[in-house]
């Protein structure tokens, strides 16, 4: 039965996604309501199947998510209660599978300490190996740091990020428009264990909401919206929700990002990035009028974006801006002793669905991120994700280019990431240099953290390519000498 | 300087026997005035006298050591010639950026893109479908491909030593480096012709000409800026296997001329003018074996050879351009042949003989010329190019080819033009030619033959103003090094006079003191100096020849030409200067006259500097936010940058090579919106690009050139009337403009929404005046793109309509936006 009532479900849903009348017509609307309280009648009966997670039971929890941008930021708080008879030591959180796709990153962390010193502490979070849930429902297993006693209760704090989840409706717009969007989620949290009390908090950058599905209690405060508090649900819970509100901020999405880290052991680093950027809102349709867009910028094209602001590490110089045409020249460097900003304005405004790419290369001095590790190996130091602020980075590929002759690279990320490796050549190199490829998809500006790349490298390396020269000159004027000095006529 | 022609003679003796590349014999040879010729020169940029003037006559046994300096010397001033010629070309990349110019070289770019990503047998067979559409362009047949290979072939060597430079960099460097091969090659063939001396000085004034640094800054990648090179090389071999009879510069010469054909079109300028020196040679008498091997295997070689070259093919040997060099191919052999009988018979049975052969030979002359000037008649360009009719008869091309009229370079120069492209050489030159005649010799010859015929072609063209840059060079660093030669050599010798007054040797004083009246009344101009002396140096020389022969070697410094001391440090004071303001002006003209690329546009205002980069933002916003087979239709002119830079297909470009398109275009553009939809529907055109200037002042826009495209268009389709465009004879675009220039849609497409920009009044800034019809709407195009200076304009033309029987008008307009399901039927009632 649980079965059937999915697929109607999912049905419905593709329905819902399809065909945007059948949100717009209350009475249709009321009647996937009616289907999904059935649908959440069997969850309850269908729960005790998965019978080993319902053990624990969540107390209470709160959701907060936050749509003010295009990169959806969700903290959820979870006060954890294990009641069964054997100590738990993992925590399961479910998530629909059409957020899985869009899951860019999760972390837990355990709240520990009573209010005033309150701390966090971090903990593993990995996919499950479990089998999926019901409707294909996806498990992240968090590892608890003591195993979880019997009766005992644990508050976890959960935060995840989901790009490319605001879905753009109409799906094309024209200058004079502002954008809508479109967020489904459900009012309930999806669990594997019963919650006792929930809340859902979704924040929307404006007061522009145009409609919210309902599901009592529910409230709009301003830029706010509330669900809940709901009582007793049982695990699997779930009601879905849609929003629908005005968003304009920049959806800056980057499809590709190659940067190449080039060592040069003679004291400098060369970061190129290679960009291709679209604006994945709501698709620009019909003409695109100048006047409209210089005169009145306040109501045509708000959606779009001129500028993306670049946060580089301090100290950076030999910055450029280019793209394969040649220089653009709209840009501004501001340094300082903390940061550097770099303010890059693409050759013409971004309007949805309009594309453009550029590279970004700068130098950075070596002695700020290349250090020497104790066993005598040297390792980089370095950020891994885009630093163009509030952009999501469909696939990254960080290419570390490593002096010619070091040996035995390896890279440490904190967090998943496929690795290879390769060789590149460049300025008179005879044996190539070792390149780290580090590639990942889905990348926010949370990921942004440091990732250390180790090798063995002698300093005699250093000196191949002068000595070479050194040598081709001198042979080289031996050589003139020597045919200077000899009679090669053939007449004596 | 006196003993300069008989060693010279001696040096190409004893070259021909001798090792050819031995630098030091050469300079061995002629010695004497050479040192400090070289070290006045020192300084690449400021002739200075130095004080080794000061020294006295070396000995032989330390001539050899100052030799061997002097060698070193020229090599480093060689050295340093080539670092100005490519420095002085960097203004570009340093006020602007490291970026391809203008528009013809982004074809070359684009081509040599294309040569390094798909190798040369793809080059070859290269037919472009993005240009020229629906036509296409045959690549590798109809373009010069020795600038694109020659670039590949760097970037490919680079690429082999692990260089990573990109092939856009290799692109833009080309051209500097080039130059400074040109300049090298231009001391080579001015060493040749007048010494060392002057061949230094010529490198120097060619490593910064104007006229050559138009051509060849950073990033102007075009033909040209190798072609030069190859075309002085090419000279220069030429004139080195006249000079030495050796066959190996003969094969050279053969081999660079086919650079030269790969290069450039100008190459028949090369297999024109050769062969009219032949001729002068041996009409003058001056026939040798020499002149034979320089130009028989030239001939040979070279037709062979160039005919290898796909857009030459058998062009070489087909078209008129290419007749004169072999009609004097037969009458060398015919002179080579009469000397050879006069050699072997005896002077009456020459006689006899000659009768004979003139006789038979006129008949069967006159037959081959009969056969030829049918064969030529029956074409009906004669033969000849446009391009070569329109040099031939400058007035062709504004007659019968509107298309090369329009071309701004292909206009005749005006005065301010030569003085802005070759300055102070304009009046050296003429003293350069002076010295080719003392005495006149067959390089000098040549040299004096290339000058002529550079004028006159100049003279037609203002681009052709770039071949006579090199002989202006040639010329005038003759000139300079003559004048130099004599004001030092005064000096010198006031000094060693005065030393040997001393030693009392009181006769040698009055013979010198009886040269230096002769010159009292010596201009301080430098140009008048050089000009006067030449002729007394004439009648020293016959002094010489009749007196000096048994004189002892140390009396020759004393027979020359001898300026009173004052009057030399002055004219050499004045010729530093002259000097001085030729660099000031090459280095103006380089920063600031040729260095702009053309894309990016500067201006400078109160407020700091401006960038107007409109058409990198159209390209871009166009290569990114179009279909990849999108046809975009425009004025030619952006055709090679919009196949390059937004890789769209477009229907003309530079190439220029069909007519009847360009006019297509052209008739589009003076149409009413109706027609020029239609025609460009029927070319599958989906954008349309315009260029206005009207905001920000802009001045060479669409509008500007708008004319040309009218007359162009009605030089093929008739109904396009210039004089419909007209308001008594001027061209307008206010309130008094004709109606069809108001409909046309190059107004509309560039006044769109116009008048909004400035409250109402739609004032044209390059045209300074309002505009004629300021509020319309477009029914059949819809503006997609504009750039921030309104610089560019890109217009979407619009689905057709449909037409739906008994609606109204309103619901037509908002079907528009759906799709064209029955658009293509036609209503009859239409």
């Amino acid at each position: 039965m649980f079965r059937r009532l999915g697929s109607i479900l999912l049905l419905l849903r593709e329905k819902t996604k399809v065909n945007m009348e059948v949100f717009e017509a209350r009475s249709r609307s009321t009647l996937i309501l009616s289907i999904l309280v059935l649908l959440s009648l069997s969850f309850r009966s269908s729960s005790s199947l998965s019978s080993s997670p319902s053990e624990l039971q969540i107390l209470s929890a709160e959701r907060r998510i936050d749509l003010a941008s295009h990169i959806i930021r969700v903290v959820l708080n979870l006060k954890v209660q294990n009641d069964g008879e054997s100590p738990a030591s993992n925590v399961l959180l479910a998530f629909p599978p059409s957020q899985v796709k869009h899951l860019s990153l999760i972390q837990a962390s355990e709240l520990a300490g009573k209010k005033k010193k309150k701390s966090l502490q971090p903990l593993d979070v990995k996919p499950s190996d479990h089998a999926d849930g019901p409707n294909g429902a996806k498990f992240f297993s968090i590892s608890l740091r003591n195993p979880l006693s019997t009766g005992g209760s644990v508050s976890i704090e959960v935060s995840y990020i989901l790009t490319q989840s605001l879905e753009p409706f109409p799906v094309e717009i024209s200058q004079s428009e502002p954008q809508l969007v479109l967020y489904r989620d459900g009012a309930l949290i999806l669990s594997p264990y019963a919650i006792k009390q929930q809340t859902t908090v979704i924040r929307t950058p404006t007061t522009k909401v145009e409609s919210f599905t309902r599901v009592e209690p529910s409230t709009q405060m301003r830029t706010e919206l509330k669900y809940g508090p709901y009582q007793d649900q049982p695990p699997f819970s779930y009601a879905p929700i849609l929003v629908h509100f005005e968003n304009n901020n920049p959806f800056a999405v980057v499809e590709e990002l190659v940067r190449e880290i080039e060592i040069s052991h003679w004291g400098y680093l060369q970061i190129t990035e290679h960009y291709k950027l679209v604006h994945n809102g709501a698709r620009h349709k019909g003409g695109f009028s100048r006047v409209e867009y210089q005169s009145r910028p306040s109501i045509s094209g708000v959606s779009s974006f001129k500028h993306l602001l670049a946060r580089l590490p301090p100290r950076v110089h030999s910055v450029y801006y280019r793209d394969n045409i040649g220089n653009i020249s709209t840009s501004h460097l501001r340094t300082s002793y903390s940061k550097s900003e770099l303010e890059i304005e693409p050759r013409y405004p971004l309007l949805g669905g309009w594309k453009a790419t550029f590279v970004i290369g700068y130098v950075l001095p070596l002695q700020d991120f290349l250090f020497e590790s104790d066993d005598g190996k040297r390792y980089l130091n370095f950020s891994f994700g885009c630093p163009i602020a509030e952009t999501v980075v469909n696939k990254i590929t960080n290419k570390v280019v490593l002096p010619e002759g070091s040996k035995n690279p390896f890279a440490v990320v904190p967090f998943s990431v496929e690795r290879h490796a390769e060789t590149s050549y460049s300025y008179l190199d005879i044996v190539g240099r070792p390149v780290v490829v580090l590639e990942k998809e889905n990348v926010v500006p949370e990921h942004n953290s440091l990732f250390q790349v180790y090798y063995d490298f002698h300093p005699m390396f250093m000196l191949a390519e002068p000595l070479m020269l050194t040598s081709v000159f001198f042979f080289l004027f031996v050589a003139a000498v020597a045919y200077l000095h000899m009679d090669i006529s053939i007449r004596k | 300087m006196p003993r300069l022609y008989v060693l010279t003679q001696t040096h190409t003796l004893s070259l021909s026997t001798a090792k050819v590349f031995s630098f030091v014999n050469l300079i061995d040879s002629k010695s004497l005035t050479k040192p400090h010729t070289l070290q006045v020169f020192r300084p690449p940029l400021m002739a200075v006298p130095v004080d080794t003037i000061t020294k006295p006559t070396p000995a032989s046994s330390t001539s050899t050591l100052r030799f061997a300096f002097g060698n070193v010397l020229a090599f480093f001033i060689l050295l340093l010639i080539g670092v100005l010629a490519f420095s002085i070309r960097l203004f570009s990349v340093i006020k602007y950026e490291s970026v391809i110019h203008e528009f013809d070289p982004y074809f070359n770019y684009r081509v040599t893109q294309f040569l390094t990503k798909n190798g040369i047998y793809d080059f070859w067979n290269w037919f472009d479908d993005r240009t020229w559409y629906p036509l296409g362009r045959v690549i590798g047949g109809t373009v010069y491909p020795g600038l694109t290979l020659t670039a590949g072939t760097i970037w490919k060597v680079l690429q082999s030593l692990n260089i990573p430079l990109s092939v856009e960099t290799v692109c833009v460097f080309t051209a500097p480096v080039f130059s400074a091969f040109a300049a090298w090659a231009t001391y080579l063939l001015t060493k040749e012709v007048k010494g060392t001396g002057a061949g230094l000085t010529a490198a120097v004034l060619l490593a910064m000409v104007p006229s050559y640094i138009s051509r060849s800054v950073a990033g102007s990648y075009d033909n040209e800026a190798v072609a030069i090179f190859a075309l002085i090389f090419t000279f220069y071999l030429y004139i080195k296997t006249l000079n030495t009879g050796s066959l190996f510069y003969a094969t050279l010469n053969s081999i660079s001329y086919f650079y030269m054909v790969c290069s450039w079109g100008g190459y028949t300028f090369i297999i024109n003018l050769i062969p009219m020196h032949v001729l002068l040679c041996i009409v003058t008498g001056r026939y040798s074996s020499r002149l034979y091997i320089a130009y028989a295997p030239l001939v040979v070689l070279g037709t062979l050879l160039a005919a290898l070259v796909p857009v030459v093919g058998f062009n070489a040997v087909m078209t008129s351009e290419h007749f004169a060099s072999f009609l004097v191919f037969i009458v060398i052999h015919v002179v080579a042949l009469a000397y050879y009988i006069k050699g072997i018979l005896s002077p009456k049975m020459f006689k006899v003989a000659a009768t004979l052969v003139v006789s038979v030979g006129l008949v069967v002359c006159c037959a081959v010329v009969a056969v030829l000037v049918a064969v030529v008649a029956s074409s009906p360009t004669k033969g000849w190019s446009g391009r070569s009719l329109s040099l031939l008869d400058p007035t062709y091309a504004s007659k019968y080819i509107p298309i090369i009229a329009s071309v701004s370079e292909h206009q005749p120069p005006t005065w301010p033009s030569y003085f802005m492209d070759i300055n102070v050489l304009a009046f050296l030159v003429p003293a350069g030619i002076i010295a080719c005649f003392s005495p006149l010799s067959d390089a000098s010859a040549f040299v004096i033959l290339y000058l002529v015929m550079s004028v006159y072609f100049s003279g037609v063209m203002v681009r052709l103003m770039l071949v006579l840059a090199p002989a202006a060079c040639i010329m005038s660093g003759i000139a300079l090094s003559e004048a130099f030669d004599v004001f030092t050599r005064s000096i010198k010798f006031y000094i060693s006079s005065l030393s040997e007054s001393l030693q009392t040797d009181a006769g040698d004083i009055v013979s010198g003191n009886s040269a230096s009246p002769q010159n009292d009344a010596i201009k301080t101009d430098k140009r008048e100096d050089s000009l006067k002396e030449r002729p007394s140096r004439k009648n020293k020389k016959k002094d010489k020849e009749i007196v000096e022969k048994p004189s002892v070697k140390s009396k020759i410094e004393k027979r020359p030409l001898v300026l009173p001391v004052e009057a030399s440090f002055f004219a050499l004071f004045l010729t530093v200067l002259l000097g001085a303001f030729y660099v000031v002006h090459s280095v103006w003209a380089a920063a600031e006259a040729y260095s702009a690329p053309s894309i990016v546009l500067t201006s400078h205002s109160h407020d700091g500097l401006h960038v107007f980069d409109d058409f990198r933002e159209a390209y871009a916003w166009l290569s990114h936010n179009t279909e990849v087979d999108d046809k975009v239709a425009s004025w030619w002119d952006y055709g090679y940058q919009t196949t390059a830079m937004a890789n769209r297909t477009v229907i003309v470009d530079n190439n220029t090579w069909n007519n009847t398109h360009i006019a297509t275009v052209g008739t589009a553009m003076s149409s009413p919106e109706k027609a020029a939809w239609e025609i460009f529907n029927s070319l599958d055109v989906k954008y349309v690009l315009v260029v206005f200037g009207g905001l920000v002042g802009y001045p060479s826009d669409d509008i500007n050139k708008f004319l040309w495209m009218v007359r162009i268009g009605g030089g093929v389709f008739p109904h396009i009337k210039e004089p419909d465009y007209l308001r008594d004879g001027q061209y307008r675009i206010d309130s008094q403009a004709t109606p069809t220039m108001l409909n046309s849609l190059m107004y509309k497409l560039s006044y769109f929404r116009f008048v909004e920009t400035d409250g109402g009044k739609g004032y044209d800034r390059v045209r300074r005046t309002e505009i004629g019809k300021k509020y319309f709407k477009l029914t059949h195009f819809e503006e997609v793109f504009t750039t921030h200076h309104w610089m560019v304009r890109i217009y979407k033309l619009k689905p057709q309509k449909n037409r739906i029987r008994g609606k109204t008008k309103k619901s037509r307009s908002k079907s528009s936006s759906a799709t064209p399901t029955s658009g293509t039927k036609k209503n009859p009632w239409h």
